[in-house]
């Protein structure tokens, strides 16, 4: 019987792993990955939390996330598609005609 | 046993995730995230998440996975772009500030304490019936709602997708 601590753990490490993705890296598709990383570390420690409490609720909520993350993927690959059709680059420091 | 196997597959998904952001080229990354979301799927069959494993396979690692190479081959981004650094402190910082976002989730982890009151689905009363019909039964009685709300978001996704990567319509 592992310790529900020991699954937050891990997902606490895999959420930094992907900030520290999205805070390192320039290439957009690159960030975007990291953002699933995080998404599926916090799907982790709901199924983790969703045992220990003897509930289901958790899976419901994994189930919903992973449906709007698979409708955030269409629409944000979409974006990064346009970004380079119009810039010819998916580095995010080029893309900097949002600021000031 | 259960030991065993939850160290051996956590391993696989910290080794993978890191090499998600640490590969040059992104067909490496992608296919190390591939494997990231196998082994999450190994861990929610430790959880007795059998459904939510099959999901994860079936929606992560396969649809929204081949999106991603599909994008990535598309643009002909495989190959290592070199790129010019523009600010250099960049990693540094980051790498900093994520490891104290580390300890803050990890002192909270570690504590393991968890407000909340038990619910009625224990493990075995969930393994008599199975795993999926259990979350079926919930998801079309208390859920349905937000289930049906689901399928607009995905028809708003859809449409968004096609007008945002058409040309002109």
């Amino acid at each position: 019987m592992i310790p529900i601590s020991y699954y937050l753990i891990l997902s606490a490490i895999l959420f930094t792993i992907g900030v520290i993705g999205v805070l390192i890296r320039r290439n957009a598709i690159i960030i975007f990955m990291s953002i699933e990383l995080m998404l599926n570390a916090v799907n982790l420690s709901f199924v983790a939390i969703s045992k220990h409490l003897d509930s289901l609720d958790g899976q419901i909520f994994v189930f919903f996330v992973m449906t709007v993350a698979a409708a955030e993927v269409a629409v944000g690959l979409a974006i990064i598609i346009n970004l380079f059709r119009n810039k010819e680059t998916v580095n995010v420091d080029e893309i900097n005609i949002m600021k000031w | 046993m259960t030991a065993f196997f939850f160290f051996s597959i956590a391993t696989v998904t910290v080794i993978s995730a890191l090499l998600v952001i640490l590969l040059r080229n992104p067909i490496h990354c992608a296919l190390s995230l591939v494997l990231t979301f196998f082994s999450l799927a190994g861990l929610y069959v430790l959880l007795n998440a059998q459904f939510i494993a099959a999901i994860q396979v079936i929606v992560y690692a396969g649809a929204i996975m081949v999106l991603f190479l599909f994008v990535i081959m598309l643009l002909n981004l495989d190959k290592v772009e070199k790129v010019r650094e523009r600010h250099p402190l960049q990693k540094a910082f980051g790498i900093l500030v994520a490891s104290l976002l580390l300890v803050a989730l990890g002192s909270v982890a570690a504590t393991g304490f968890l407000y909340g009151s038990k619910g009625v689905h224990t493990a075995a009363e969930v393994g008599a019936i199975g795993n999926t019909k259990a979350i079926a039964g919930l998801l079309f009685t208390d859920w349905v709602l937000p289930f049906e709300i689901t399928s607009i978001l995905l028809l708003a996704a859809i449409v968004g997708a096609i007008v945002l990567s058409k040309r002109e319509l």
